[in-house]
C-alpha cells in the first residue's frame, strides 16, 4: 500500500498520464497529440517506477520517447494528410466511442472492485522477484532472462528479425539510373581500359 | 543446466530446424544471384519444411522442454503437421503464381519459414508468454506478406489493415494474460489450472478470460473479431491468402484449444458459453453474408469464418469427442482449403489472374477436370456425404450432441444448410453458364495438389480410420 | 524501496526547477513585455511574401526505413543492459545465449547491408 509522499506521487503521475492520454486524442494539432503522448509515456514511466520497476522504466524513455514518439513526431510533422479533413468526421463516431468507453470503464471498475490482493499468490509465483535491497531490479531480470528463459529470449531475437526483413521488403526501393560511385571498380581501371589514344592528322579534327 | 539445456533441444527439433533454416535460407538468398535467388529458396524452403516435418515423425518424443515452458505431445504433433503440410504445399504452389505475377521475391519463402516457427511455437507453448512470442512472430510474418505486393493499394491496405486490427487483439490478449497472471500468480497453463482448481473463481479472472478468448478468436477469424477477413483475403496476394486460410488457421486453433482445454479446464462452463455464443455467431454470419459475394477469395473468407464456426462446435463440447472431432475438422479443411485455392490460383487468362467468381461460368466446357476438382470441393465444402467434409461436420455435431448441446447442434446443421445454397451456386455457374472464355492451362505444381486434395476429400471413407485414430490419439492429450 | 525511490530525489529536485524556470519565462513576457500589436506584425512572413503553401510534404519512404531499423537495433541494445549487470551470475551460458541472440541479428544486419539498404543513392 502506498502511503505519504509515495501516495501523492503515485496520484500525481497517474493523473498527469490519464488527462494527457486524453488529450492525445483531443489535441487538435497532431504534433500536439504526440508531444502529449510523449508526456503521457514519462508519467508511465514514474508510475514504473514507483512499483520499483526501474529497468522498465528506463527502457520505456529511452525506446519509447527517444525512439518510438520521436519517429511519430518525425511523421506526422512531415506527413502530407490534411489532418482536419481527417479528423472532421470522427466526431459522428464519438457517441459509439463513448459508449464502448464507458462499457471498459465499467468493468475496469468491476475489476478493480473484485480485486483481492493475496500475498500468498507473490510466493507461489515461480520466478518471484528478489528484495530490491539485495539485487536491483535490473540485475534479477538478467538473472533469469538469458538463462532460465533463453527459448523466449531467441524467439524475441527472431521477432526482430522479421521486423527487419520485413521493413526492408515493403520499404526499399532502388531508384534506376543512380549512378553510384564503386570504389573497387575505380582502383581497377587501368590505362589499357581508361585511356584511349587517337592519332590526330595535321589540320584535321577528330 | 547443460544437460537439462540438451534434452529441452532435442525435444525441440522441428523448431530448431525451421530456425536454423530461415536464416541459412536469408543468407542464402541475399547471396545468390538475383534472378535463381526466388526459385533456389523457394526449393530449400520447402525442403526445410519438409524435413521439420519427419524429424517429427521418426523422431519426436513427448515431454517438457524449458522448465514446462514448452511441450511436446499427440496433439501438438498432429496439429503441427497440419501447420507443416498447409505451408510447404501453399509455397509449392506459389511457384507458378511467383514467375508470371512477378512476385519473385526470396524474402517470401524466407518469411513463410519464420511465419510457421511461429505457428509451430504457438502449438507447443504450454506457457502464456511463449504463447505471446509465437502468436507475435507469425502475426508479424504474416502483415508483411499480406503487404508483399507493395505497389498494389489493395494489398498495401490489406496489410495495413491486418496490423491495426491485429495490433489491437495483440493487446487485449496481453490485458487478458496480465488478468490472468494478476489473479493466479502464474503464466503456466498447468500452474493457471491448479491456482484455478484450488480457489473460487472470481469475476476478474473471468475478464482475463474474456480478454484471452477476444484476442485468440481474432486470429482464428472468428465471430465478432472477423471484420479483416474478407477485406485481407481479397487484397492479399493469392498465394498469400492460401497461405493464410491454411496454415495460421491450424496453429491458432490448435491454441484456442490448448488454452481452453489445460489451463482454463476448471472453469469449462465460462468458456463454453463463449465459445458457444462465437461459434453460433461465426457458422451464422459465414452461411449468410457469403451469399452475395461476387470475389471469389472473399467467398473463401466467409466460407472459412463459417467453418472456424463448425470447427469450435466440437470445442464448445468440452470432451474428448469434441476435441477429436476439432482436430479432424482442421485436417479436413486444411485438404479442403488447399484444393480450392489451387483452382483459384489456376484462375489464369492470358492477361493475368482473375478472381470474380463469374469467370468461372462455363468451366465444365473448357476445363473439365478443374471443374470437378471444383465441384468436389463446393460439395466437400458445403458437407454433402460421403465427402470428407460431410465427416467432418458429423464428428463435431455428434460431440456436440454427446454433451447435450442440441440448440448449438441444430442452429449449426441450418447454418450448412444455408451454406450450401451459395456453393450449389457455384457449381450451377460453372456446369450451366455460357463459358466466357478459357484459363491457360494448369501449371504442373497446380495439377498434383488438386489431385491429392480431390482424392483425400473424395475418398476419406476409406482413409478416415488412420486419420481418426490419430486424432483419437490427440484428443488423449488432454485426457 | 524507500532507498531506490530516496534515489531519485536529486531527478525530482531537477524537474522541479526546471519546470519552474520554465514557466517563469512563459509567464513573464505576459508580465513585463512590451507588446503594441498590429495586422502587419502579425501576418505570416516569408522572404518577403506571405506563406506559399504548407509546410507538410511527401517525402521519401527511406526515411522511415533508416528510422525503423534504427529502432529495431535500439531494441536489441535494450537487451544488452540486463545482460552486462548479472553478467557475472548467469556464466558461460548466460554469455553464449546472448551470442546466438546478437548472431541471428548481425545475419539480419548482413541481409540489410547486402540489399543495399544501408546505402543512399
Amino acid at each position: 500500500m502506498l502511503t505519504g509522499i509515495e501516495a501523492a506521487f503515485f496520484y500525481l503521475f497517474a493523473f498527469v498520464a490519464v488527462a494527457s492520454a486524453f488529450m492525445v486524442i483531443a489535441a487538435k494539432n497532431p504534433v500536439h497529440s504526440v508531444l502529449f503522448l510523449i508526456l503521457t509515456f514519462f508519467n508511465a514511466a514514474g508510475l514504473f517506477l514507483l512499483t520499483g520497476a526501474e529497468f522498465l522504466a528506463m527502457i520505456l524513455l529511452v525506446v519509447y520517447v527517444g525512439a518510438v514518439a520521436v519517429l511519430f513526431l518525425f511523421v506526422v510533422m512531415m506527413l502530407d494528410v490534411d489532418f482536419a479533413a481527417l479528423k472532421s468526421g470522427a466526431l459522428q463516431y464519438a457517441p459509439v466511442g463513448a459508449l464502448v468507453g464507458i462499457v471498459l470503464a465499467a468493468e475496469l471498475i468491476v475489476v478493480a472492485g473484485g480485486y483481492a490482493f493475496t500475498p500468498e499468490l507473490a510466493a507461489t509465483a515461480s520466478m518471484p522477484t528478489p528484495d530490491l535491497a539485495v539485487r536491483s531490479n535490473t540485475a534479477a531480470l538478467g538473472d533469469i532472462l538469458y538463462t532460465h528463459y533463453v527459448h523466449y529470449f531467441q524467439m524475441a531475437g527472431l521477432i526482430l528479425l522479421v521486423a527487419m526483413i520485413g521493413a526492408i521488403v515493403l520499404t526499399l526501393r532502388h531508384k534506376p539510373n543512380v549512378r553510384r560511385q564503386s570504389v573497387a571498380a575505380q582502383v581497377a581501371r587501368t590505362p589499357a581500359t581508361a585511356i584511349e589514344v587517337k592519332k590526330v592528322e595535321t589540320g584535321k579534327g577528330i | 543446466m547443460t544437460t537439462a539445456l540438451s534434452t529441452s533441444l532435442s525435444l525441440l527439433g522441428p523448431e530448431l530446424i525451421l530456425a536454423v533454416g530461415a536464416v541459412a535460407l536469408l543468407m542464402i538468398g541475399v547471396f545468390s544471384a538475383e534472378q535463381r535467388a526466388n526459385r533456389l529458396v523457394t526449393g530449400l524452403s520447402v525442403a526445410v519444411l519438409v524435413a521439420a516435418l519427419l524429424w517429427m515423425w521418426f523422431y519426436g518424443r513427448d515431454g517438457y522442454a524449458f522448465g514446462g515452458a514448452i511441450i511436446q505431445d499427440a496433439f501438438g504433433r498432429f496439429m503441427k503437421s497440419l501447420a507443416l503440410i498447409g505451408s510447404a504445399v501453399t509455397l509449392f504452389m506459389s511457384v507458378g503464381f511467383a514467375k508470371s505475377e512477378r512476385f519473385d521475391k526470396f524474402e517470401f519463402p524466407v518469411l513463410i519459414v519464420l511465419c510457421t516457427l511461429g505457428m509451430m511455437l504457438m502449438i507447443t507453448a504450454n506457457d502464456m508468454l511463449g504463447l505471446y512470442l509465437g502468436l507475435e512472430l507469425q502475426s508479424l510474418a504474416i502483415y508483411v506478406l499480406a503487404a508483399f505486393n507493395r505497389d498494389s493499394l489493395r494489398s498495401t491496405e490489406a496489410g495495413l489493415k491486418y496490423f491495426v486490427l491485429g495490433a489491437l487483439s495483440s493487446g487485449m490478449l496481453l490485458y487478458g494474460i496480465s488478468l490472468v497472471y494478476g489473479y493466479t500468480g502464474h503464466t503456466g497453463f498447468q500452474e493457471i489450472a491448479l491456482a484455478l482448481n484450488g480457489s473460487e473463481r472470481q469475476l476478474g479472472l473471468v475478464f482475463g478470460l474474456v480478454f484471452v478468448l477476444a484476442g485468440l478468436a481474432f486470429k482464428i477469424s472468428a465471430v465478432p473479431f472477423h471484420m479483416w477477413t474478407p477485406d485481407v483475403y481479397e487484397g492479399a496476394p493469392t498465394p498469400i491468402t492460401a497461405f493464410m486460410a491454411a496454415a495460421p488457421k491450424m496453429a491458432a486453433m490448435a491454441l484456442t484449444v490448448r488454452v481452453t482445454m489445460e489451463a482454463f479446464a476448471p472453469i469449462a462452463p465460462d468458456w463454453q458459453q463463449i465459445i458457444v455464443f462465437i461459434s453460433i455467431a461465426s457458422m451464422l454470419l459465414g452461411s449468410f453474408a457469403a451469399i452475395g459475394q461476387r470475389n471469389i477469395k472473399r467467398l473463401m473468407a466467409y466460407s472459412s469464418i463459417g467453418h472456424m464456426g463448425f470447427a469450435l462446435v466440437g470445442l464448445a463440447a468440452n470432451s474428448e469427442t469434441g476435441v477429436r472431432g476439432v482436430v479432424l475438422y482442421m485436417a479436413i479443411y486444411l485438404a479442403m482449403t488447399l484444393g480450392t485455392f489451387a483452382v483459384i490460383l489456376a484462375m489464369r487468362r492470358k492477361e493475368g489472374n482473375v478472381e470474380n467468381i463469374d469467370d468461372l461460368a462455363g468451366l465444365s466446357t473448357t476445363h473439365p477436370l478443374m471443374a470437378l476438382v471444383l465441384t468436389i470441393m463446393m460439395f466437400s465444402l458445403a458437407g454433402i456425404p460421403p465427402l470428407a467434409g460431410f465427416w467432418a461436420k458429423w464428428y463435431v455435431f455428434l460431440a456436440a450432441i454427446n454433451s447435450g448441446l442440441y440448440a448449438l447442434s441444430v442452429i449449426g446443421v441450418l447454418a450448412s444448410v444455408v451454406g450450401a445454397f451459395y456453393y450449389l451456386r457455384l457449381i450451377k455457374i460453372m456446369w450451366f453458364d455460357e463459358p466466357v472464355g478459357s484459363f491457360v492451362p494448369v501449371a504442373g505444381e497446380l495439377r498434383v495438389v488438386l489431385a491429392v486434395s480431390a482424392a483425400f476429400t473424395l475418398l476419406y471413407v476409406l482413409i478416415g480410420g488412420p486419420l481418426g485414430n490419430m486424432a483419437e490419439a490427440a484428443a488423449m492429450s488432454f485426457f | 524501496m524507500d532507498t531506490l525511490l530516496s534515489s531519485y530525489l536529486p531527478v525530482v529536485i531537477f524537474i522541479g526547477v526546471a519546470m519552474l524556470v520554465g514557466v517563469a519565462l512563459t509567464v513573464a513576457p505576459f508580465l513585463v513585455a512590451y507588446r503594441n500589436p498590429d495586422p502587419e506584425k502579425l501576418s505570416a512572413y516569408e522572404c518577403g511574401f506571405n506563406a506559399f503553401d504548407d509546410a507538410r510534404m511527401k517525402f521519401d519512404v527511406r526515411f522511415y526505413l533508416v528510422a525503423i531499423l534504427f529502432i529495431i537495433f535500439d531494441l536489441e541494445v535494450a537487451f544488452l543492459f540486463p545482460w552486462a549487470v548479472s553478467f557475472g551470475e548467469i556464466g558461460m551460458f548466460g554469455f553464449w545465449s546472448m551470442m546466438v541472440f546478437l548472431g541471428i541479428l548481425t545475419l539480419g544486419f548482413i541481409y540489410e547491408w547486402k540489399k543495399g539498404a544501408l546505402e543512399w543513392d
